[in-house]
């Protein structure tokens, strides 16, 4: 285990250990899955983390780095779905029922992510103008208006209330093709924040009017991220569209935004790996914890949701618990278990500036 | 259906969110604080309605004991929140806090669900049915009753406000938290009771919503709450007036978009629409004042 | 017409709030390589007028010139693109940012390099980076910041903080830099070291400097010339000497 660690620690390695473990992972199932190791549940549960992981790492840009509350990122995904949906059964239709077109699956995740920026750009521009709460209820507004309006589509487009029947592609490669996905938003994402427009986004959140006034266009930065981040959220939906046989657009409410949300906050805003992790873990306790819990028993989880979440942030967050945190973190802890000293550094005079309560 | 009756219900229904838009507004102009709980506050106050009414046996006095109980428990609720979860947070980041509230709320639905279970009950005791004609207008009486009650509320918080030595120590840490500190205004008691305030006009929301025939489950506070949170802010976050017009403007365009067939299904996606549009035409909302940082 | 050596001039620049004046008819004119003290009882409007000159807040009445090209009414990124950067009186450092990383964002805009270029890891991006490490850590050096580079910003003394500061506005190769209150929060010696370091900025960067204080023993320091400014207007201008010898002058700090 130490032999292990010891190798990640190195530091061209280190820089690109997540993408190491992600490409593993989807080797090793990939693998399992082509020669029939893999029971059926099992991949989609492997569907459902991708999707999960697309859409936290996603809407951590605009909570994590950009520092602004999004609660509509279900939204996004609802138009990325329905549109990548509608696409690739027209396409699967006019290719003679083949569900498993590649080029169908493709076609619909560029559309569908697309269709879904461009409603990122709509939901940006007041981002421009709205700050803080007031950005959080537009875009919890947004999502609701996006659901309610596929919903109550004449059926013919959208499938309205029964839902629109979408091609469900080889559960044997769909999964391939999310945690492919996964690696494609993590090299953005990860080569974005790492480069200077990276350290303009942080610098927005940190302080918008000393980013301004160190000549930082804000307008641009804002808008780009909302941008992205909708795009990826949208290729969530298409690949959910192709996951399950049928749409129905009271998946995509507000409470589906703010259990993405969960995902983030529990990940440790402004980590990528954090969200990845914390995407995973959930889906997966989701997916496990839905055939165990069953009837009133499932409300167990949301509480225990409920109770994760407001911990987390309280002793992240609240000014009182800042010796506590200092004292007893995930670091401390870590560094505890393999016996490490803590790192010098840590301790340097500098750092004390703010230890003095 | 004709247009006098359709903007009656919506004034009914509009005073409701008012009610509920008072909390949600009060709440952020003295704590800075969006209390995305507050919609859940009213499902408390709803369940608390329906044990008091199993236990109390008569039925005028169970309605009043019912409200009685509500009022309390809501008050309770409401304190303990702020205390527990948001008390801590105090000078925290916003968005620290607005995740906490709706960690709040989730841990508050999947509560009620597990102490009272998932089908939603009637509560006929509530109810109050029957109606009047002006001529050919109808008009329930429950609308009468929620609009007195309203108007009632209104006059009081306002008075409150104006003329007592709280309401106007809660005007002093609204305009500056730091500076009424000084002024040796207890501003810690101050927020508490501003919640207590929300969460008893929650209890009051949920009875006339009760009386209007909804039923009672855990998501009761929900959808009114993320609508009458549309509406304070719609009327500008912080400003009570606004959260009345808000409500109001709310309560109307909804009964006006439900009676007209062509609109009815696209109704939620009509009154979150009106209220992206004001927000980019005035982003402080109708009688909010827009916020300088200082620089 | 225009002299090549006034690096700031504004005309009758005003602003109201509501119904209040918070800065009336000033007129500065600041001449290249020069340290201008703008000087005040608090409340006196001078953050402001530096609001102005950044675009924080727009001008009801008057224009201002940056080495002639009138920049009345431009955003506050497009102002320091210009040619002005500042600090502030309140510090507003990047918090989550490193030392290094705070003057980096500070160089954003002197090495061109696109967003994709960035995602996709281009031979532009790779060298823009280094360039951008390479420099920010020489002007840290210069601040003597360098070996606290990896620091977190907010982990950073106070004393270091406003420097760090001073670093980043600098990075922004700016031709007029605005200090609001440097001194504010800091003891004797770490004044007596501010000071130094912004006559060393001056002399090494050739750069002109325009400087909020309300200390006036400090400012007679340094500062060649002087406005005062009082309720929003102007009370006095001139050199320093005379303008601090002028009784208005006088009567408004004592009679406060």
């Amino acid at each position: 285990m130490n032999a292990v660690l010891e190798f990640f620690k190195k530091p061209f390695l280190r820089k690109y250990t997540n993408y190491i473990v992600v490409a593993l992972f989807t080797v090793i199932f990939a693998i399992l899955s082509l020669t029939g190791g893999l029971k059926m549940g099992t991949q989609f549960l492997l569907e459902q983390i991708g999707i999960a992981v697309l859409l936290a790492v996603s809407l951590g840009m605009v909570v994590g780095f950009l520092g602004e509350l999004s609660l509509g990122h279900a939204g996004f995904m609802c138009v990325g779905a329905y549109v990548g949906g509608k696409l690739s059964s027209l396409l699967v239709g006019a290719m003679g029922g083949n569900e498993d077109s590649i080029v169908a699956l493709l076609l619909a995740l560029l559309v569908g992510g697309l269709v879904a920026a461009v409603f990122g750009i709509i939901i940006g521009l007041p981002a421009l103008r709205l700050r803080g709460d007031y950005l959080a209820i537009v875009t919890l507004a947004f999502g609701e208006i996006v659901r309610s309006v596929f919903m109550n589509m004449p059926e013919r487009l959208f499938g309205g209330t029964t839902g629109l029947e979408t091609p469900r592609f080889d559960r044997k490669y769909l999964f391939v093709f999310a945690f492919l996905l996964v690696l494609a938003c993590l090299a953005v994402t990860q080569n974005l924040m790492r480069s200077k427009h990276g350290r303009a986004i942080v610098s927005i959140k940190d302080n918008e009017i000393a980013a301004r006034a160190t000549g930082i266009d804000v307008t641009k930065y804002k808008l780009f991220v909302f941008t992205i981040s909708s795009f990826f959220a949208g290729i969530a939906g298409v690949l959910y569209s192709y996951s399950n046989v049928r749409l129905q657009s009271v998946n995509f409410d507000y409470n589906y935004s703010t259990e993405i949300l969960v995902m983030v906050v529990l990940g440790g805003m402004g980590s990528i790996n954090g969200s990845m992790i914390a995407a995973a873990l959930i889906t997966f306790l989701n997916v496990k914890l839905q055939t165990m819990l069953t009837g009133n028993l499932a409300v167990l989880q949301k509480l225990f949701y409920a109770i994760i979440l407001i911990l987390i942030v309280i002793y992240k967050n609240a000014p009182g618990l800042k010796g506590f945190r200092e004292k007893y973190n995930l670091k401390a802890l870590f560094d505890k278990l393999f016996k490490k000293k803590p790192v010098a550094e840590d301790m340097a005079d500098g750092k004390e500036g703010d230890d003095a309560e | 259906m004709n247009f006098l009756s359709v903007l009656i219900s919506g004034l009914g229904a509009g005073a409701t969110y008012a009610i509920i838009a008072i909390g949600y507004t009060m709440v952020y102009g003295i704590a800075k604080m969006l209390n995305f709980a507050h919609g859940d506050i009213i499902m408390v106050g709803g369940y608390a309605m329906f044990v008091t009414l199993a236990l109390v046996g008569h039925p005028v006095a169970a309605v009043a004991a019912a409200i009685l109980a509500a009022v309390l428990v809501c008050v309770l609720m409401g304190v303990s929140v702020e205390r527990f979860a948001y008390k801590p947070l105090r000078g925290a980041s916003p968005l620290a806090v607005l995740i906490t509230a709706i960690g709040v709320s989730y841990l508050l639905q999947s509560l009620a669900q597990i102490i009272f279970g998932s089908a939603s009950k009637m509560l006929s005791g509530l109810q109050i049915a029957g109606h009047v004609m002006l001529g050919t207008l109808r008009i329930n009486y429950v609308t009468l009753v929620t609009l007195a009650v309203t108007v009632v509320l209104m006059v009081a918080l306002t008075l409150f406000i104006k003329y007592s030595k709280t309401g106007r120590a809660m005007v002093a840490v609204s305009e500056d938290r730091d500076a009424a500190l000084l002024m040796g205004i207890n501003t810690n008691a101050i927020i508490a009771i501003t919640f207590a305030i929300g969460s008893a006009l929650a209890a009051i929301a949920a009875y006339l919503m009760l009386a209007k025939g909804a039923s009672l489950a855990n998501t009761l506070g929900a959808m009114p709450g993320i609508k009458a949170f549309t509406a304070a802010v719609i009327g500008g976050i912080g400003s009570l007036p606004g959260a009345v017009l808000g409500g109001i403007l709310l309560g109307v365009v909804e009964s006006l978009s439900y009676s007209i067939p062509a609109l009815a299904p696209f109704t939620d996606a009509v009154e979150f629409g009106i209220l992206i549009v004001i927000l980019l035409v005035k982003p402080a909302g109708l009688l909010g004042k827009a916020r300088r940082e200082k620089v | 017409m225009q002299n090549n050596d006034i690096v700031l001039r504004t005309e009758h620049l005003s602003i109201q709030f509501g119904g209040l004046r918070a800065v009336d008819d000033v007129n500065l004119e600041i001449r290249r390589g020069e340290l201008y003290g703008l000087i005040g009882p608090n409340g006196a409007g001078k953050t402001t007028v530096f609001n102005l000159l950044t675009g924080v807040y727009k001008p009801t009445a008057g224009r201002i010139l940056l080495c002639g090209e009138d920049i009345t009414g431009k955003a506050p990124a497009e102002i320091n693109r210009k040619g002005i950067a500042r600090t502030f009186q309140n510090i507003r450092l990047f918090h989550n940012l490193t030392v290094i990383e705070n003057v980096m964002v500070g160089l954003s805009n002197q090495i061109p390099c696109s967003i994709a270029e960035s995602i996709f890891r281009l031979p532009r991006h790779m060298r823009s980076e280094r360039e951008y490490y390479e420099r920010a850590l020489a002007l840290l050096e210069v601040f003597q910041l360098a070996e606290y580079k990896d620091y977190l910003a907010a982990n950073l003394p106070y004393g270091k903080q406003r420097k760090l500061e001073i670093a980043r506005a600098m990075a922004t190769n700016p031709t007029l830099l605005l200090l609001d209150e440097p001194a504010a929060g800091m003891n004797p010696s770490e004044t007596q070291e501010l000071m130094d370091d912004i006559t060393f900025v001056r002399e090494k960067f050739g750069m002109t400097i325009l400087l909020i204080e309300h200390d006036m023993r400090l400012v007679s320091g340094i500062c060649e010339n002087l406005t005062v400014l009082n309720f929003g207007t102007e009370l006095a201008k001139g050199a320093t000497a005379e303008v601090l010898s002028n009784p208005a002058v006088v009567t408004a700090y004592l009679g406060e």
